[in-house]
C-alpha cells in the first residue's frame, strides 16, 4: 500500500483491514457453488432417486409430480405430463425450494457478499460504481420471501410424509435403516431452517405491536425468534443435509452398497 | 469585531445535557426563540452516564411513596444543609416530570400492571427509581434530544426552517459572558471546529453545564466537566455556594489503571451487590452512623431478608448514602483490608443469578467484560471512591432558578443548594428536569418583565473576550511557555491528594497554595502546536482558567468549613456540628481572587419542619431553631 | 487477571493527520501500559507529541458514542478497543471514519446523522392520554428499548456500504441508525402516527431508502451495543412493508394487528 497523501486518495485505499477478510466469503461462495454444481448434476441424471424396497425418496425429486417419475415415487400422483427427457420431475418442484433459500433474507446477504462482492466484507469498498440495492427490479422481487416461504411450509410437510413411509421394512412392516434415520435428520433441520426463516417470525407475530393482547403469538413469536438466531447455521445445515441424505438414497438406490438396516 | 458571526436570541442556553435541553424546551414552548450551546456533539453531554435512575415517588412499586418521603430523604441524604425549598418544589414536581418524559417518547421498564416500574437506589426509603436497566441517563438524553427535534419539526412545518425556534449550535464553547450594567446581554464563544468567534446576543442565559470534576484525577466525569458555567457565573458577579461539598462516588472502577474512575452503578447494590474486603467479610455493617441506625439492618440475615419483605425489615448497610459507602471504603483500604489494586470487592455474582445479572446490568457486565475482562456474573468487581458529583454551585431562587445577575439562571448541577452536602443516587436527572423546566419558565418570566427593552452588548466586551481567549496563542517566547496538558495533570494531582476524599486543614492551606503557583503559571500557558482548528491543546488552555477559578473555590470553602458533613469530611474537624448547618459558604470572586464568605442558610418552614420527628431534628439542628417544632402546632 | 502485570511497551502507531485537503497517515512510537485502549495512546500523543491532534471523546466508558474511528480498517469505538487486542510489535494504523467527510486528524463531519435525525417524524403521542396515564407492558416495550440502547456512534452508517462506497446515495438513504429508528417508532406500542394519517414502513421505503439496504449485516457486526440492527429491526421493517406493499394476497386475508 502506498502512503495516501490527501483525504480522498485515502478514500480510495480499498480497505486498511489487516485480517484475512476475503476468507469468509471465498468459504461461502465455494459452498454455495458445490450445491449448485451437484444439484444440476443430480437433477439431469435423472435416475437413482427412489428405493422401493426401503420407501426411499430422493429429496430432490419430492414430491416427483410428472408422469415422468419411476414407479411408486409419486405419492402425491403426476399432475404433470412427461414433457421430454431433458424435463426431469425436480424442475416442478425445485424453483419453489430454491426461490425460498435464493430470497431468504440470511442468503441474500451470504451471496450479495461472497458472489456479488456488494460488499465483499464489511469495510472493503465494492467494486461496482453504482449500486441501487433491492430498490428496483429484479431485487425488489425479494420481497415476495413470503410467498416462498409458504410453498417452502408444503414441501417440508411432503419430506415429512416421505419420512413417515421410509419407516417401513421391505415386508411392508414397520422398518428402519441408516437412510430412514438420514432422512429424518434432514426433515428435522429443514422445519428448522422453515421455521426459523424472518417471514415466519414476522407472520407469526412480529407484525403485532401489542404482543400482551396476543399471549398465545407472543409465546410463538419468542420461540421463532429463538430459532431465528440460528438462521444461519440451519441454512447452512439443512443444505448439508439435503445434499448428504440425497446422494445416500442415489447410492442405494444404484446399489452401490446396501442399506444397513437397524431394524427390519 | 464587526465581522464577527452574530446571533440574536431570547433565551441561551449553555450546557446540552438534561438540564440544559428541558430548560430549551420550556423557553421555546413559551415562545422565544432558544439557542442551546454545546460543547460537544448534540446528544453526547455527560447525562448518558447516569446509570441507575430518576428518582420521583410515583409510588408505583410501594404505593406507601409520596413526595413528602422523598423530601424527607434528600434532606436526610443532604444532612439538612439542602435548601429546604429546591427539595420541596423537586419532591412534588418530580412525578410530573418523568410522566412527561413518556409523552416525549421515553420507554422505561415496566410493571407487571404496565407503570414505570421504580428501583432501591442508596438513601432511598421505598423502589423509586424509574429506569431503562442501567442505561436510564441515555433514555433521557435522547427523549429530550428527540423532543427538541420535534419541536424543530413543528417550526419546520410553520415556518420551512427547522431552527426558526430553537437551535443546537453543536461542538461550540462559551469563554464569556456580556454584561450590560450588570444585566446579562449575551455570550461569546467559538466554534470548535474552525476556532472562529460568535457573538449571541439574548437577554437571558441558563446555565447548565454540569460540574466540575475533571480538576480530579480520580473521576468518573468526561472532559467537558471544567466547571465552565461556575467560572462564567464567578466571572459575571454572582455567588457559587457549597463549593466543598464534592461527591465521591463510592464505586469506581479500580483496574486497569487507565479506566480508573469509571462509575460502577449504584443499582448493583440496589439490586443486591455486597461490598467485601480482600478476607471476604461483608464490612459495611461496622460502618453505620448513629444517625442512620434506625433505619438500617445490622446483620447480613436481616440485610438479605430486606429484598424482599422490606416492610419488616432494615435496609441494608450497602445502601446508606454515598459519602458514608465511600468513607467506609476509604478506611477499608487505609486499613489494609483493600483488594491488590486498592479498592475493595463489590460482589453480585454469589447474589443473582447470572440470567438476573444480565437483564439487570447488562452495561455493568459489558463495561467489565470489554475494559477489565471480569465477567461480573462470576467474578467479583475491584471497586473504590470516584470523584463523581459537585453538590455546589450557583447561588440561585429555588422557584425561578434565577441568580443575583439579572438575566443569568442555572439548572442542574451547575447550580447549588438543592442536594446540600450531599446527593442522593437519583435525585440528579429528577433535578435536571425539575430546575431546567423552571429555568427555562424562569427565563420566560423575566423577558416577559423586560417588556422588549433588551440590554446591549458592547463592542469592548466583545474584542476583549475574544483577545483573552486567543492570548495562548500570543505567548509566543519558547522560555517559561506552560504545556497545558501538564498544568492540568498537576491541577489534578493537587486536588485529589490534598482536597479529595479525607480533607486536612494544613494539607488544603498547601492545596492553596500551589493553586496560586499554578494559577500564575497558567498567564503563561501556550498553544504549543497547531492553529485555531480543532486544536483540543487550545481548548484544554482555555477550560483550565475555569477549572483553576473553581478549584480555587473548592479548597478555600473547605478549609473554612470546621465540620464533617456529608461531601465534606475532615480529619481534624471529624464530627458534625450544628452550628454549621446554618451556615452557607459562599464563593466570589472580588478583584480578580475568590473570596470566601458565611451566610446564614434561610429557616425551613414549619408545615416541613414538622415531617420530621424532633428527635431526628435534634441531631442535626440547635436548639433554638428547634423551638418551633417543640411546641405544639 | 490478577498476577498476570505485564510490562508496558512501546507501540507503534499510525493515525491519518490532515483535514479536508491533505494528509498523510503518519508513524509514532507511544508507550502503551498494561489494559489500555487505543484511546488512552492517542490522548498519550496529544500530551506528549502532538498536542493538537483532533480526537472527538467524551465518556471514555462506551456509553458516549463519541470516539467513533477505524482501527486497523475497522470502524470502532477507541475507548473500547483494547492495545492487548494487537501485537505489541504490529503498527495500528488508526483513520477517521471513511463514509463522513474529515474535518481535522480523526475528527470527521457527521452532520449527515443530524440532517437524517430531523426528517423522521417524531413519537406522535395517543390522544386521550394524560402525562401519568401511559400503560405499557414490559413485553410491548422491549423491542422498541433495543434500539434504544444506541450511543449513535454512527459506526453503522460508517460501515454500511451503501454510503460508505456511494455517497451519491446519502441523499435517498439515510443509514441503518435512522431506519432503526423508524422500527422503534413503529413498534412504540402507544405512538399514534398512522391515525394522524402516518405510515412508517412506508416512509422507511421512501424517505429513508429501506429498499437500499441488501441486508449484508455489517452495521451489525459493527454495533458496540451489540444491537440486532438487520434481524430485530430493519428485516420486521422490510417484512411490516412487503404487508402492505408487496403482499396483495395477505392483504385480502387479514386484518390489521396491533
Amino acid at each position: 500500500m502506498s502512503a495516501p497523501t490527501t483525504t480522498s486518495a485515502l478514500r480510495r485505499v480499498r480497505t486498511l483491514r489487516t485480517d484475512r477478510w476475503w476468507l469468509p466469503p471465498l468459504g461461502t461462495a465455494l459452498g454455495l457453488g458445490a450445491f449448485v454444481v451437484y444439484g444440476l448434476v443430480r437433477t439431469f441424471m435423472n435416475q437413482w432417486y427412489w428405493v422401493p424396497e426401503y420407501h426411499y425418496l430422493a429429496p430432490f425429486f419430492s414430491p416427483c409430480l410428472s408422469d415422468a417419475c419411476v414407479p411408486g415415487a409419486s405419492h402425491l400422483g403426476t399432475p404433470f405430463p412427461d414433457l421430454a427427457p431433458w424435463v426431469p420431475p425436480p424442475v416442478f418442484v425445485l424453483p419453489f425450494v430454491l426461490g425460498f433459500r435464493l430470497t431468504c433474507y440470511y442468503y441474500r446477504k451470504a451471496y450479495y457478499r461472497s458472489f456479488w462482492a456488494s460488499p465483499p466484507a464489511c469495510a472493503v469498498t465494492e467494486p461496482h460504481r453504482r449500486y441501487t440495492g433491492e430498490t428496483r427490479f429484479p431485487l425488489i422481487m425479494q420481497n415476495v420471501h413470503r410467498y416462498f416461504f409458504y410453498a417452502a411450509l408444503l414441501v417440508a410437510g411432503v419430506l415429512t410424509y416421505d419420512t413417515v413411509i421410509a419407516f417401513r421394512g421391505p415386508d411392508g412392516g414397520f422398518g428402519f435403516g441408516v437412510g430412514t434415520l438420514l432422512m429424518l435428520i434432514n426433515v428435522v433441520l429443514l422445519w428448522g431452517y422453515t421455521l426459523s426463516c424472518h417471514s415466519c417470525r414476522h407472520l407469526i407475530g412480529g407484525r403485532i405491536n401489542h404482543f400482551s393482547k396476543h399471549p398465545v403469538r407472543y409465546r410463538m413469536w419468542t420461540l421463532v425468534s429463538r430459532l431465528n438466531g440460528h438462521h444461519m447455521g440451519l441454512a447452512w445445515a439443512s443444505l448439508l443435509s439435503v445434499a448428504l441424505v440425497d446422494l445416500y438414497v442415489m447410492l442405494i438406490a444404484a446399489g452401490a452398497f446396501p442399506d444397513p438396516r437397524l431394524f427390519n | 469585531m464587526a465581522d464577527i458571526e452574530s446571533h440574536d436570541y431570547d433565551v441561551i442556553v449553555i450546557g446540552a445535557g438534561g438540564a440544559g435541553l428541558r430548560a430549551a424546551i420550556e423557553a421555546r414552548s413559551h415562545g422565544l426563540r432558544t439557542a442551546v450551546l454545546c460543547k460537544s456533539l448534540f446528544g453526547k453531554a455527560h447525562t448518558v452516564m447516569a446509570e441507575g435512575g430518576i428518582a420521583a415517588a410515583m409510588g408505583n412499586v410501594n404505593s406507601g411513596d409520596n413526595w413528602q418521603v422523598h423530601f424527607r430523604d434528600t434532606m436526610r441524604g443532604g444532612k439538612f444543609l439542602n435548601n429546604w425549598r429546591m427539595a420541596e418544589l423537586h419532591a412534588t414536581e418530580a412525578p410530573q416530570r418523568v410522566w412527561e418524559l413518556e409523552t416525549y417518547g421515553a420507554l422505561f421498564d415496566r410493571t407487571a400492571d404496565g407503570r414505570i416500574s421504580q428501583r432501591n437506589f442508596g438513601g432511598h426509603e421505598y423502589p423509586r427509581l424509574a429506569h431503562v436497566g442501567d442505561r436510564t441517563g441515555l433514555e433521557l438524553i435522547r427523549t429530550l434530544q428527540q423532543k427538541v427535534v420535534s419541536l424543530q419539526q413543528a417550526d419546520h412545518a410553520e415556518h420551512g426552517d427547522y431552527e426558526a425556534g430553537l437551535r443546537v449550535f453543536a461542538e461550540f464553547t462559551v469563554t464569556d459572558l456580556l454584561l450590560d450594567g450588570g444585566r446579562v446581554a449575551g455570550t461569546v464563544g467559538y466554534w470548535r471546529e474552525s476556532g472562529r468567534f460568535v457573538r449571541l446576543r439574548a437577554p437571558a442565559v441558563v446555565l447548565a453545564t454540569g460540574g466540575i470534576g475533571k480538576s480530579f484525577k480520580v473521576t468518573s466525569n468526561s472532559w467537558e466537566y471544567t466547571g465552565d458555567g461556575h467560572a462564567l457565573a464567578l466571572r459575571a458577579g454572582a455567588r457559587l455556594i457549597n463549593m466543598e461539598f464534592v461527591q465521591f462516588h463510592p464505586t469506581g472502577m479500580v483496574w486497569p489503571p487507565s479506566v480508573k474512575g469509571i462509575l460502577v452503578t449504584e443499582s448493583v447494590r440496589g439490586d443486591g451487590g455486597v461490598l467485601r474486603d480482600a478476607a471476604g467479610r461483608r464490612f459495611m455493617f461496622d460502618y453505620i452512623p448513629e444517625v442512620f441506625k434506625d433505619s438500617y439492618a445490622d446483620t447480613p440475615d436481616e440485610a438479605d431478608r430486606w429484598y424482599s419483605d422490606p416492610d419488616n425489615n432494615r435496609r441494608p448497610p450497602e445502601l446508606l448514602p454515598r459519602d458514608e459507602v465511600a468513607r467506609a471504603i476509604n478506611n477499608e483500604v487505609k486499613e489494609g483490608r483493600g483488594t491488590p489494586h486498592g479498592g475493595v470487592y463489590l460482589d453480585v455474582a454469589s447474589r443473582l443469578s447470572a440470567e438476573e445479572i444480565m437483564r439487570r446490568l447488562p452495561s455493568m457486565h459489558h463495561q467489565f467484560k470489554e475494559l477489565a475482562d471480569v465477567d461480573i456474573t462470576s467474578e467479583r468487581m475491584e471497586v473504590g471512591p470516584t470523584c463523581h458529583y459537585v453538590m455546589g454551585g450557583v447561588e440561585v431562587d429555588p422557584d425561578t432558578a434565577a441568580s443575583s445577575v439579572p438575566g443569568l439562571f442555572a439548572a442542574g448541577e451547575v447550580a447549588g443548594g438543592m442536594h446540600g452536602s450531599n446527593r442522593l443516587g437519583g435525585n440528579s436527572l429528577s433535578d435536571l428536569l425539575v430546575f431546567g423546566r423552571r429555568a427555562g419558565a424562569g427565563a420566560a418570566e423575566y423577558i416577559a418583565a423586560l417588556g422588549g427593552e433588551h440590554p446591549e452588548v458592547s463592542e469592548a466586551a466583545v474584542t476583549d473576550a475574544v483577545n483573552s481567549a486567543l492570548a495562548p496563542f500570543e505567548v509566543t517566547d519558547t522560555r517559561g511557555q506552560e504545556n497545558p496538558y501538564s498544568l492540568h495533570a498537576e491541577l489534578q494531582q493537587v486536588m485529589n491528594r490534598l482536597v479529595g476524599i479525607i480533607r486536612d486543614g494544613a494539607e488544603m492551606c498547601s492545596a492553596l497554595e500551589q493553586l496560586a503557583e499554578i494559577r500564575q503559571r497558567a498567564a503563561r500557558l501556550a498553544v504549543p502546536e497547531g492553529n485555531r482548528q480543532f486544536n483540543p491543546g487550545w481548548h484544554l488552555a482555555l477550560d483550565l482558567r475555569n477549572m483553576l477559578a473553581v478549584s480555587e473555590c473548592v479548597a478555600s470553602a473547605a478549609l473554612r468549613r470546621t465540620e464533617s458533613r456529608g461531601g465534606h469530611t475532615r480529619d481534624d474537624h471529624p464530627s458534625m456540628n450544628p452550628k454549621w448547618r446554618g451556615t452557607l459558604l459562599g464563593c466570589e470572586l472580588r478583584d480578580g481572587s475568590v473570596e470566601v464568605t458565611e451566610h446564614p442558610q434561610p429557616p425551613m418552614r414549619e408545615d416541613l419542619m414538622r415531617l420530621f420527628s424532633p428527635e431526628e431534628l435534634g441531631k442535626y439542628f440547635t436548639e433554638e431553631e428547634l423551638a418551633v417544632v417543640r411546641t405544639p402546632s | 487477571m490478577e498476577g498476570t502485570v505485564e510490562m508496558g511497551y512501546r507501540a507503534r502507531l499510525r493515525v491519518w493527520r490532515g483535514d479536508a485537503d491533505s494528509g498523510e497517515l503518519r508513524d509514532y512510537e507511544v508507550d502503551a501500559e498494561e489494559g489500555e485502549v487505543v484511546l488512552d495512546l492517542l490522548h498519550r500523543l496529544q500530551a506528549t507529541q502532538c498536542p493538537d491532534l483532533a480526537v472527538r471523546w467524551n465518556c471514555k466508558a462506551g456509553k458516549c458514542g463519541s470516539c467513533s474511528a477505524e482501527v486497523n480498517g475497522r470502524p470502532r469505538l477507541t475507548c473500547m478497543t483494547r492495545m492487548s487486542l494487537f501485537g505489541e510489535e504490529e503498527t495500528i494504523t488508526v483513520t477517521p471514519m471513511r463514509t463522513f467527510p474529515v474535518i481535522k486528524d480523526l475528527v470527521c463531519d457527521v452532520s449527515y446523522n443530524y440532517v437524517k435525525a430531523r426528517e423522521v417524524p417524531a413519537f406522535s403521542p395517543p390522544g386521550g392520554l394524560e402525562p401519568g396515564e401511559y400503560r405499557m407492558h414490559q413485553r410491548d416495550v422491549e423491542r422498541s428499548q433495543e434500539f434504544r440502547k444506541c450511543i449513535e456512534c454512527f459506526l453503522c452508517q460508517d460501515t454500511c456500504h451503501v454510503i460508505r462506497d456511494h455517497s451519491e446515495n446519502k441523499e435517498s438513504f439515510s443509514g441503518p441508525r435512522f431506519l432503526m429508528r423508524v422500527a422503534e417508532l413503529e413498534m412504540h406500542p402507544l405512538d399514534s402516527h398512522e391515525e394522524k394519517g402516518g405510515n412508517r414502513p412506508e416512509e422507511a421505503r421512501g424517505d429513508h431508502g429501506l429498499g437500499f439496504c441488501n441486508i449484508t449485516k455489517c452495521c451489525t457486526e459493527v454495533c458496540p451495543e451489540h444491537i440486532g440492527i438487520t434481524d430485530n429491526a430493519l428485516i420486521p421493517l422490510k417484512e411490516r412493508l412487503a404487508d402492505q406493499r408487496y403482499d396483495p394476497l395477505g392483504r385480502l386475508f387479514r386484518r390489521k394487528n396491533r
